[in-house]
């Protein structure tokens, strides 16, 4: 059923090999291919639309995945996802997108993910971004993610978007209620024409409502990105901002962190910075005997990690 | 054997050019241990540089072996088997001290938990720390130290390897430097530290930019101890009956 092209991008953005462990559900070119529900981790199509629904029963623990490939040129796929956690289960949700675009047209991804974090619930969510294919043809990616962390929840994003994507505009909203934690690690390295903006708007709604917000990215070429990272507290919650980019070439990047306090007692910190890769790391590492460029390569994988 | 013949050196400063160091001559030999030692920015580190390759010198020539390497850069010079343990180690976001490890063990061979205990440090607890602000200065300064241990290279120069590190474990480092110094290598270590100066076979006494002195422990001890203790008293003078061994 999956070609060897399939199993490639499958484990460019979900680390698979073969079937995956626990639930699943595999969406390829538009159409949902291959499913498996367990016994308190429900995975069904959307029946008005496009996209499925993971439903995870409270206390449960386990792992899901929910990738998405396209493998054809001139196609735009569009899903709307939801997926709930329940009260006190423990879940690691491996989502991500691999495009192989083997034509000149544009082949794009819009997903929307409306993900509930139940009271005391654990989330860790990794969406990885991959592309490749002919020289010429475009792969956009627009996800859009709207989370929501109950009283006492957890939930960990891991966004990961290394070169191969022309095109992305990721949009994330998160509301955080009372002793809700949420911590997003963002990674993104873009090279040659390509675009990516990445806008975060987070609200701490309550008492000890914390969120850090941890984005890295490296451009180069003639590329450009735009961070908007968001921290909005309504109560007394604490939120730390902290955007660092490694610029090279001819790249462009915006960084534009803001913090907003509706509480006095809220305690919000951005920091945000844009530099290129330091001299004395490059000869440190040369006096290793590494050549420059191996030097920079370290540099940028260790930055990227 | 290494040699820095009529090196002097120039480093442009806002736009105009400021001479660091002026017509120094040195010989390290293979199987001996070397100190520099002299105030503060007569130039130790600069001569380290230049010997690996971060600065140019403006005249002079700098050979290994015989062969004139005055030309190759860093890399080169590092693939030859010159080796330099930074003052001031740079830190790197994101990159763990393992991967860091790793790569000075590529071009040796060797096991990479050792080097991290050889200096004092639980691999358990820092193999996977990352080489940024986390770290406090005396750790990444061992963990430099161990980057060099790894490297494992002929000649090795130690810049101010004491630097933030406490007594105990300068026994320690003290140890491993002179441990890991063989026949075939050369071991240089830019230090104030009385103990280290009575280690090494000749000491190098740099001031404004030039050699003005080398010799035994006996002969340049006497020297520079005024100053060495009058700072030492400055510093600490507090502590001055608890610290009888005192670091500068
Ligand atoms: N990259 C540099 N740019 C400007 N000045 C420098 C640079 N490196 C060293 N210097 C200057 O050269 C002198 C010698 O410095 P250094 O070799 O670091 O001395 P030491 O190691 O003996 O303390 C100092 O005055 C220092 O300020
Ligand atoms: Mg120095």
């Amino acid at each position: 059923m999956l070609t060897a092209l399939d199993k490639k991008l499958l484990q460019e953005v979900a680390d698979l090999h073969g079937e995956p462990p626990g639930a699943f559900n595999i969406r390829k070119d538009g159409k949902g291919i291959e499913r498996r529900s367990l016994d308190g981790i429900e995975i069904n199509p959307k029946k008005d639309q496009p996209g499925i629904d993971v439903i995870v029963a409270p206390g449960k623990e386990g792992t899901v995945h929910i990738p998405v490939i396209l493998t054809e040129t001139d196609l735009s796929d569009l899903v709307y996802n939801k997926i709930e956690i329940g009260e006190g289960a423990n879940i690691t949700l491996v989502a991500g997108c691999g495009i192989h675009n083997p034509g000149q047209g544009k082949a794009q991804h819009d997903g929307v993910h409306e993900i509930i974090v139940r009271k005391g619930a654990r989330l860790v969510y990794t969406e990885k971004h991959f592309g490749e294919g002919e020289e010429g043809g475009k792969r956009v990616l627009n996800p859009k993610t709207v989370l929501l962390v109950e009283e006492g929840a957890y939930a960990e994003l891991e966004l990961v978007q290394i070169r191969g994507v022309d095109e992305t505009f990721r949009v994330t909203e998160a509301e955080v209620m009372a002793g809700g934690r949420l911590v997003m690690y963002e990674r993104l390295l873009t090279d040659k024409e390509q675009t990516a903006e990445s806008d975060v708007l987070v609200k701490l709604m309550a008492e000890e409502s914390t969120a850090r917000i941890v984005s890295r990215s490296v451009a180069q070429g003639s590329s450009s990105q735009k961070f908007y990272p968001r921290l909005l507290a309504y109560g007394p919650g604490r939120g730390h901002v902290e955007c660092d980019s490694i610029i090279m070439d001819q790249a462009t990047v915006r960084s534009v962190p803001e913090i907003w306090a509706e509480n006095s007692e809220a305690e919000l910190v951005h920091e945000a910075a844009i530099g290129k890769i330091a001299g004395e790391q490059l000869i440190k590492l040369m006096s290793l005997g590494l050549t420059e460029e191996e030097a920079e390569e370290a540099i940028i994988s260790g930055f990227l990690k | 054997m290494l040699s820095l013949e009529n090196i002097s050196l120039e480093l442009e400063v806002e736009e105009r050019k400021v001479p660091i160091l002026n017509d120094i001559n040195l010989i390290f030999e293979a199987g001996k241990m070397y100190a520099l030692t002299g105030p503060n920015g007569s130039g130790k580190s600069s001569v380290a540089r230049v010997a690996m390759g971060i600065y140019k010198q403006t005249a002079g020539q700098v050979f290994y072996n015989g062969e004139d390497i005055s030309g190759l850069g860093i890399t080169e010079r590092a693939r030859k088997g010159i080796g330099y343990a930074f003052q001031h180690p740079a830190r790197f976001k994101g990159m763990p001290v393992k991967d860091m490890l790793e790569l000075a063990f590529k071009h040796s061979d060797g096991y990479n938990c050792q080097v991290l205990r050889d200096i004092g440090l639980c691999p358990d607890d820092y193999l996977e720390r990352t080489l940024d602000n986390s770290l406090s200065g005396g750790e990444i300064k061992r963990i430099e130290i161990a980057t060099l241990l790894a490297l494992n290279p002929k000649v090795r120069i130690y810049d101010e390897p004491e630097a933030g590190i406490d007594l105990w474990s300068f026994e320690q480092l003290i140890d491993v430097i002179g441990n890991s110094h063989r026949e075939d290598t050369t071991t240089v270590v830019i230090s104030h530290q009385e103990k280290i100066l009575n280690m090494v076979d000749e000491i190098v006494l740099i001031e404004n930019g030039t050699v003005s002195m080398r010799g035994s422990r006996d002969e340049i001890w006497p020297r520079i101890k005024e100053s060495a203790e009058c700072s030492c008293r400055r510093s600490c003078r507090l502590e001055e009956d608890i610290y009888a061994d005192c670091p500068r």
